[in-house]
């Protein structure tokens, strides 16, 4: 029997929500590390009861834990995150030099195919792997130590690497994003890197298409087509067909397109969901109606999901890792919000139902289809 | 034996139940309660100070005997009470957030 096991990190611990292949009835175990910043907790492709957790608190710093039985039980275990060499500076809100100084591991992806490989993006904007299943992390600095780092400048959240997308189909090729940075592409496993922004445009920036320094939120890819990259940018949802040579707009008919979170359909590679905010300065769903919105034409063509999802009075945010499919026949959909609720859809976004209402603010979300 | 009093948050990552009691040798200093507790839980490094015995975390106090020793020096002793026992040396978040 087929079943999802969906990973939910918040700002007050862990949840695992876990169901058959339905998706009508869950259970709910949690609060994992109570108390703690959960910022992303993620399954190895290559051994799916392989969990990563990034535990973090203004208190006592990182800590990465790791579940070897699906989440029933946990290990710290290294949370040692040194750049490599002298950090250098990249530029403080004022303009000034900064050093670079790690704060927490935003974001976990592991291997697609090595349950011991596992890379961290963190804030200080830096990428981080681990080969030994997390105990030790060695920084890939050639991405932090770009000719660009100096330029980059924290956005209101922090100077983070928040997406790293490995390419399933060219070994060693792999996209992170950074706010507020850009994209950058790396051919080689992370040993060099390159800014991937042309085609962005974005006011807030002194040269609005520069070629680093956009605010990036969130990147996608199906990994059937992986040349094909979508992304939400502060404004914009953009597309790439060219693995992020060039971009261009796809907001099309959106409402609006500022968001956060975006993501593509398991089996439709041209079935994209976002989720509109009003604006960099309201974070909540225009007309305080809670919107996905599908694009089943890869953009630019866009329609809205309500069915099950509060209509009025809503004020939610949905963050950028906080939305995730599964990979059964009908493709579920799922998200979680800052009012603490997660939504799933059992049938790509047609109909939408609370798994939980009452969780702390929803960092991250995360699926794994299990068989 | 030197007790040590840890916050909760550390005492579940660290699975610890309680105070801990420490055999330090040499100087009762706040550097060389820290190595001990670390090198018996090496979980907490980096949790309470920078690694290699690295400064304090910003929201990290050290009390004991009804005094905030947190900007003291690292190597400085501390007071009998704490070395015999008859006073915790605590381990403190610091009042912060909601």
């Amino acid at each position: 029997m087929s079943g999802v096991r969906v990973l939910v990190g918040t700002r007050k611990g862990a949840f695992i929500l876990t169901s058959d292949g339905r998706r009508e009835r869950w259970e709910v175990s949690g609060p994992h590390f109570a108390g703690w910043e959960i910022y992303h907790v993620k399954g190895s492709p290559a051994d799916p009861d392989r969990l990563f957790a990034s535990q973090s608190s203004s208190w006592s710093g990182q800590v990465i834990q790791r579940s070897d039985d699906g989440g029933v039980t946990w290990e710290p275990v290294g949370n040692r995150f040194s750049y490599d060499g002298a950090p250098g500076t990249h530029q403080w809100y004022d303009g000034t030099p900064h050093p670079w100084e790690f704060a927490r591991v935003w974001h976990l992806e592991p291997s697609l195919d090595d349950p011991d490989t596992v890379y961290a993006g963190v804030e200080d904007a830096g990428l981080f792997r681990s080969t030994d299943g997390g105990r030790q992390w060695t920084e890939l600095s050639t991405l932090r130590c770009h000719d660009s780092g100096p330029s980059w400048q924290p956005g209101a959240g922090g100077m983070c690497l928040h997406t790293l997308l490995l390419d399933p189909a060219e070994p060693g090729r792999m996209f992170a994003a950074i706010s507020a940075a850009g994209a950058f592409r790396s051919d080689d496993a992370g040993q060099t890197w390159r800014p991937v922004n042309r085609g962005l445009q974005s006011e807030g920036i002194p040269d609005p298409d520069a070629e680093v320094g956009h605010c990036v939120h969130r990147l996608a890819m199906h990994p059937a087509r992986p040349n094909v990259l979508y992304m939400q940018k502060h404004w914009d949802v953009m597309r790439s067909d060219d693995a992020g040579e060039s971009w261009h707009e796809v907001s099309g008919d959106l409402p609006t397109d500022f968001g956060f979170p975006i993501d593509v359909h398991a089996h439709e590679p041209d079935t994209v969901y976002v989720v509109p905010i009003t604006s960099d300065a309201e974070h909540f769903p225009p007309e305080g109606k809670l919107r996905v919105y599908r694009s089943r034409t890869g953009g630019d063509e866009w329609e809205p999901l309500t069915r099950g999802l509060p209509q009025e009075h809503c004020y939610v945010n949905v963050l950028r890792d906080a939305m995730a499919v599964d990979s059964l026949d009908s493709c579920g959909v799922y998200f979680g919000t800052t009012g603490g609720q997660v939504y799933a859809s059992a049938d790509a976004g047609d109909n939408w139902a609370p798994i939980v209402r009452d969780l702390p603010a929803v960092l991250s979300v995360e699926v794994q289809t299990l068989s | 034996m030197i007790r040590v009093v840890l916050p909760a948050h550390l005492r579940a990552l660290a699975r610890i139940n309680g105070e801990v009691e420490l055999a330090v040798t040499g100087p009762v200093t706040q550097r060389s309660i820290l190595d001990a507790l670390e090198n018996r839980y090496p979980v907490l490094r980096g949790t309470i100070r920078d690694h290699d015995g690295g400064p304090r975390r910003a929201f990290i106090r050290f009390f004991a005997c009804e005094l905030d020793l947190s900007h003291d020096q690292p190597d400085a002793l501390l007071p009998a009470a704490v070395v015999t026992g008859a006073e915790p040396y605590l381990i403190v978040g610091a009042m912060a957030g909601g």
